[in-house]
C-alpha cells in the first residue's frame, strides 16, 4: 500500500469544519430543549385521567421509537410543506430530532417519575397544593435528578444522530465534511478528523451536563 | 398527671365524622365510623395494625377518599370536588411517619414552599412565619440545611414546622415516631405535647401511651375498620371495657 497522507484541503476547510461544529452543537442544543420539553409534557399527558391522551402518548412513543430516524427526518422534511409549512433544513432537522429525543426522553423521565414515593405527592396535598403545582414543584426535580445518568447518555445519542440531519443538507459537520470530501478525494484525511471533532463534542457535551448536574442536583441525599 | 386536658375544649365542633365507611374493592377498611372532635381537643387513636387508623386519619383531608357517610371540618362539608378538598386542606396540617420533608429544598424552603405557593403569601411574611416557626420547634439553626443533613428527629420537627406554617385549625399525626430510632422519640413528642398546651386540634395516631396519658382528652380504640371504645385515657387504662382493647392494651403496655 503506498498511500500518502494530504491533509491540505482539510487544514484549507478548517474554518468551514469549525463553523460546522457550531452548527452541529445548534441542532443538539435545540433538539434537547425540545426534546426536554416534549418529555416533561410526554410524561404529564401520560399520567392524565384522559384515556385517550394516554393513548396518544404511548402510540407516539411505540412509532418513533420503532422506526428509523433517517425516515423520520425524511417523513418531516417532505410531510411539512404538504401541510403547508415550508421550512429550511435546519429547522426541519431540529424539529426531527427534538421529536426523536422526545420520545426517548418520555420513557427515561416517566421512570424518574415513578421513583418519587408517593408519600412526597401526599405531603404537598396535604399542604394544600395542586396537583399540578406538586409536579412542578415537587416531583419534577427529584426526579429529573433520578434519571440525569440516563437522559445524559441518551442525550449524547441524540448529538451524534444530528450527522443524519445531513441527508437533508442541514447545516452540520458531517454534510460539510462530505463537501470538503467530494471536492478533495482525500475521504480517509476528512472522516479522520471529523471523527476526532465528534469525540469533542461529545466530550464537550458530556462535561455541559455534568455542569448542569452539579449546578441544579447538588442538594444531598442519604 | 392529666395537666393539659385541663386547658380544656370549647363546646364549638372541629371535626365531625357520620356514618364514614370506606372500602378497598371488597376489603371494608373503614365501618360506621363517628367521631366528633372538639376544638382543641386532643384524641389519640390506637389500635392493631390494619385496624384502619391511618385510614381515618386520612380520610380527613381527603388524601383518601370515603364512599360512604359525611364528613365536616370546621364547618366545611369535605365532598368529593376539588373545591371542598382545598378549603378542607387549608385548615387540616398533617404530619407523616416518613417525615416526607421534599429533599431538593431546604428547611425554610419546605417550610415556604406552601404558604407562598397555596396561600399565596410573600416571599418575606412566608419567611418571617417559617422561621418563626422553626424557632418554635428549637431548629432555627437548621433553617438553612437540606433534610438529608438532619436526623430523624430534627427531620419530624421540620415537618411539624411546615405544617404550622399553614395555620391550621386542626393536626393530624400519623404515627409520628413509629419511624425514628428510640432516643429521638422524646424530642418530637416534647414538640407534640407543646403545641397541644397552645390548645391546637389534635389527632393522633400512635402507639406512645405515655403520651395519650398525657395529653389526650380522649382514647379512641380501633379494630377492624370500626371504633370499638373510646373512652379519657385514666378510664381507657384503667379500666378497659372491651375484651379487644384489654389484649390490645396487654400486647403493648405488658413488657
Amino acid at each position: 500500500m503506498n498511500y500518502t497522507l494530504d491533509f491540505t484541503p482539510v487544514i484549507e476547510g478548517m474554518p468551514n469544519l469549525l463553523t460546522a461544529c457550531l452548527g452541529t452543537f445548534v441542532l443538539a442544543i435545540c433538539g434537547m430543549l425540545l426534546a426536554t420539553v416534549i418529555g416533561i409534557g410526554g410524561v404529564v399527558l401520560r399520567t392524565s385521567k384522559i384515556k385517550a391522551l394516554r393513548w396518544l402518548v404511548i402510540g407516539f412513543v411505540e412509532i418513533i421509537r420503532n422506526t428509523p430516524f433517517l425516515v423520520q427526518i425524511f417523513f418531516i422534511y417532505f410531510a411539512l410543506p404538504l401541510a403547508g409549512l415550508r421550512l429550511d433544513p435546519t429547522p426541519t432537522a431540529i424539529i426531527a430530532l427534538g421529536i426523536n429525543g422526545g420520545a426517548y426522553a418520555i420513557e427515561i423521565i416517566r421512570g424518574g417519575v415513578q421513583s418519587i414515593s408517593k408519600g412526597q405527592v401526599e405531603a404537598g396535598l396535604a399542604l394544600g397544593l395542586h396537583k399540578a403545582q406538586v409536579f412542578r414543584l415537587i416531583v419534577l426535580k427529584p426526579a429529573l435528578r433520578a434519571i440525569f445518568p440516563s437522559l445524559t447518555s441518551q442525550f449524547v445519542l441524540l448529538t451524534l444522530t444530528t450527522s443524519i440531519a445531513s441527508a437533508i443538507s442541514a447545516y452540520e459537520l458531517t454534510s460539510v465534511s462530505q463537501r470538503i470530501e467530494s471536492d478533495s478525494f482525500r475521504s480517509f484525511e476528512v472522516y479522520f478528523t471529523v471523527t476526532a471533532f465528534y469525540l469533542v463534542i461529545s466530550w464537550l457535551m458530556m462535561r455541559l451536563f455534568a455542569f448542569f448536574s452539579a449546578r441544579y442536583f447538588a442538594y444531598p441525599v442519604k | 398527671m392529666s395537666d393539659i386536658s385541663t386547658t380544656k375544649a370549647s363546646a364549638e365542633t372541629m371535626i365531625s365524622m357520620t356514618g364514614v365507611a370506606k372500602w378497598y374493592g371488597a376489603f371494608q377498611a373503614l365501618n360506621d365510623i363517628n367521631v366528633s372532635v372538639r376544638k382543641g381537643e386532643k384524641i389519640v387513636l390506637c389500635g392493631p395494625s390494619g385496624s384502619g387508623k391511618s385510614t381515618l386519619i386520612r380520610c380527613i383531608n381527603h388524601l383518601e377518599a370515603y364512599q360512604q357517610g359525611e364528613i365536616r371540618v370546621g364547618g366545611i362539608l369535605l365532598g368529593h370536588q376539588a373545591k371542598s378538598i382545598d378549603a378542607v386542606r387549608r385548615e387540616v396540617g398533617m404530619v407523616f411517619q416518613q417525615f416526607n420533608l421534599f429533599p431538593h429544598l431546604t428547611v425554610l424552603q419546605n417550610c415556604m414552599l406552601a404558604p407562598m405557593r397555596a396561600l399565596g403569601l410573600g416571599k418575606a411574611e412566608a419567611e418571617g412565619r417559617a422561621r418563626q416557626l422553626l424557632e418554635r420547634v428549637k431548629i432555627a439553626e437548621q433553617a438553612e440545611k437540606y433534610p438529608a443533613q438532619l436526623s430523624g428527629g430534627q427531620q419530624q420537627r421540620v415537618a411539624i414546622a411546615r405544617a404550622l406554617c399553614m395555620r391550621p385549625q386542626v393536626m393530624l399525626f400519623d404515627e409520628p415516631t413509629s419511624a425514628l430510632d428510640p432516643e429521638m422519640v422524646k424530642e418530637v413528642l416534647d414538640t407534640m405535647i407543646d403545641l397541644a398546651r397552645e390548645g391546637m386540634t389534635m389527632i393522633c395516631v400512635t402507639h406512645e401511651m405515655g403520651f395519650a396519658r398525657q395529653v389526650a382528652d380522649r382514647v379512641i380504640f380501633m379494630a377492624s375498620g370500626a371504633i370499638v371504645e373510646e373512652a379519657p385515657p385514666v378510664e381507657f387504662f384503667s379500666n378497659p371495657k372491651h375484651e379487644r382493647t384489654r389484649k390490645f392494651l396487654g400486647e403493648i403496655l405488658g413488657h
